[in-house]
């Protein structure tokens, strides 16, 4: 049975259309994550499911009753979503009331909200964190604190707009175990706006690919992925996506051209016509030649330096183009800059299908 | 020459702190009138303009409430204006109003503290309402939504976002302080200047400097400068205890 159901959504900011006739339905239980490029109206599709917004026309139905975006009362529906923010917001209080807001605004007793906020910090791997200034923590884990503020309500809904742009790794994958793990364990609902690849294909069993408040395509990963590459790589954000012929090696692995020159081995038997990614995060970065098992090593020049605070992302022509991240502080160590002459090495089982 | 002239100075720094260090009883008189006044316009102040400021910071209309958004837009031009409200100015509308043939006239509160306070309050009601509203205004978006979101009701939503606020109140009301301790124009001409009564430091600055005895001038305005800088300096660590509890 279908948690959501958007009909005909359309939605105008002064004239200027944003959303256009959207129709899809999100099961009970489900994961589905909006992809697209900026601008492309998902974190606005989102925040009329959070009910922030109103719809310009077209109806939605949460539970099978019909969202009435004219009432008064919007806290009793609001109060089975919960909604990450991209910018994230936290109050000027410490870790443990921020997580406890969302309990605290429903009176809930004062035992229930210490035991559910300190489930909700485990969860995120923010344990003994709840005496800090919430504004004293770093991008990554103000997001998870964010994160908690969510799960601590018991959602069915929990929507969430691109929750790892610009995090530390490690906070990203916490954050994405963490999703994935409430989704297993409760079976809570899930609208997911991203840009990550990857993981939309790994937790996700539905992706919409929106361009222009759009919906173009609807279906699973594989499906929508395969069907929209060419138009995927054309997104400044979706990375390391190379589509070439595959041939199986002698040893079980498989190579594939992906033209100019530019030939990756993956660790699966592909053949064929296929499309790959490679995680930024996976790929190693150094000034020389490195000797090591690793099956892919291409040389190329840093043409995009892209600063993140903590974390610097490069892109970098190899023939074709690939991006990296890599911390600050090697990046000053390595003396890098643009069009500095850089090897890129990462192993064949890091390159996966899409 | 230049010995003379340092010489000269000297002796009035001197004479300045044997002054402050005397506890002189009339400068003692001058320096708590001052920070009555001033202390009571203010608190009067916040109780008129933080609550003023905190409805206009929270109210935001829609494009299609078009005489609403006219009022707002109006009332928030009227208090940006009136937050540079010169003191002499105020002044004379006060005296004017306080005068014997003016409507208050008959109170005769001419030339009395609460004519000074009644200065001030007028001064510093928009500065403490213009303060508040922006600072309300600056986490109203964010903050709202965020409660709205994890469940608050509008008016819980209303009172976190002017719980976040509240660093912003602590800088109106320094605003507003600096402001009024410091104003001199207005509490002149509503007050008088009158020895013992309603002489505070800035009008008796003004009258040392006048009559030309320059130490007592000076040791006033240390006077008025530690005080603003003690009591800024209590405010600022409150604001600032209170941005990391």
């Amino acid at each position: 049975m279908p948690l959501i159901e958007v009909q005909n959504l359309c939605k105008e900011y002064s004239r200027r259309q944003v959303l256009k006739d959207i129709t899809f339905s999100v099961q009970n239980g489900e994961i589905c994550v909006l992809v697209g490029p900026n601008g492309a109206g998902k974190t606005t599709l989102l925040r009329i499911l959070d009910l922030l917004e109103d719809p310009t026309t077209g109806r939605i139905l949460f539970d099978g009753k019909e969202i009435d975006y004219l009432s008064k009362d919007k806290v009793t529906l609001r109060r089975r979503i919960a909604m990450v923010f991209q910018q994230t917001v936290l109050f000027n209080m410490n870790v443990f009331d921020n997580v406890a807001y969302g309990l605290t605004v429903r009176d809930e007793n004062k035992r229930s909200v210490e035991q559910k906020v300190k489930t909700a910090l485990e969860l995120v791997q923010l344990r003994n964190f709840e005496s800090k200034n919430a504004l004293t923590l770093s991008g990554g884990e103000a997001q998870r604190v964010a994160l908690a503020q969510a799960l601590v309500t018991e959602p069915e809904l929990l929507l969430l707009d691109e929750p790892t742009a610009n995090l530390d790794p490690k906070s990203a994958s916490v954050i994405e175990e963490t999703v994935s793990r409430v989704n297993r364990e409760h079976g809570t609902t899930i609208v997911m706006a991203t840009h990550n690849i990857f993981q939309a294909k790994n937790v996700t069993q539905k992706v919409a690919l929106l361009i222009e408040g759009r919906l173009v395509d609807i279906g699973r990963p594989e499906e929508v992925f395969e069907r929209a590459v060419m138009e995927m790589s054309s997104f400044a954000r979706l990375e390391n996506i190379f589509s070439g012929d595959a041939s199986v090696t002698d040893e079980g692995n498989s190579i594939i051209n992906v033209g100019n020159d530019v030939k990756i081995e993956a660790a699966s038997a592909l053949s064929g016509k296929v499309t790959v990614h490679v995680r930024p995060e996976d790929i190693i970065l150094s000034k020389r030649s490195m000797s090591s098992s690793a099956r892919n090593m291409f040389r190329g020049s840093i043409v995009e330096v892209t600063d993140l605070g903590s974390i610097v992302k490069l892109r970098i022509d190899a023939g074709k183009e690939f991006v990296v991240q890599i911390t600050k502080r090697s990046f000053v160590e390595m003396k890098l800059n643009l069009s500095s002459k850089v090897y890129l090495t990462f192993k064949a089982s890091s390159v996966h299908r899409v | 020459m230049g010995l003379t002239v340092e010489t000269a100075l000297l002796e009035l720094l001197l004479r300045a702190f044997q002054l402050i260090f005397s506890m002189d009883s009339e400068v003692l008189d001058i320096t708590l009138l001052s920070l009555k006044v001033s202390g009571t316009a203010v608190l009067i102040g916040a109780l008129v303009g933080v609550p003023i400021g905190m409805v206009l910071g929270l109210k935001r209309f829609s494009g299609k409430q078009y005489l609403m958004r006219f009022v707002e837009l109006t009332l928030r031009s009227i208090i940006n204006t009136f937050m540079g409200l010169p003191p002499v100015v105020v002044g004379l509308a006060v005296y004017l109003l306080l005068a014997g043939s003016g409507p208050l006239g008959p109170l005769g509160l001419l030339y009395s503290p609460t004519a000074m306070i009644m200065t001030q309050l007028i001064m510093v009601v928009p500065i403490i309402t213009g303060v508040t509203m922006s600072a309300v205004g600056s986490v109203e978006k964010a903050i709202r939504e965020k409660a709205l979101s994890l469940g608050a009701t509008d008016r819980q939503a209303a009172w976190t976002v002017l719980s976040e606020a509240r660093m912003g109140l602590l800088t109106a009301i320094i605003v507003a302080f600096g402001a009024a301790i410091s104003e001199v124009g207005g509490i002149m001409i509503t007050g008088g200047n009158i020895r013992w009564f309603t002489r505070t430091l800035t009008t008796a600055i003004v009258q040392e400097v006048n009559l030309g005895d320059f130490s007592k001038a000076i040791a006033l305005g240390v006077i008025l400068l530690l005080m603003a800088f003690v009591i800024n300096l209590t405010l600022t660590i409150i604001q600032l205890r209170g941005s990391k509890r």
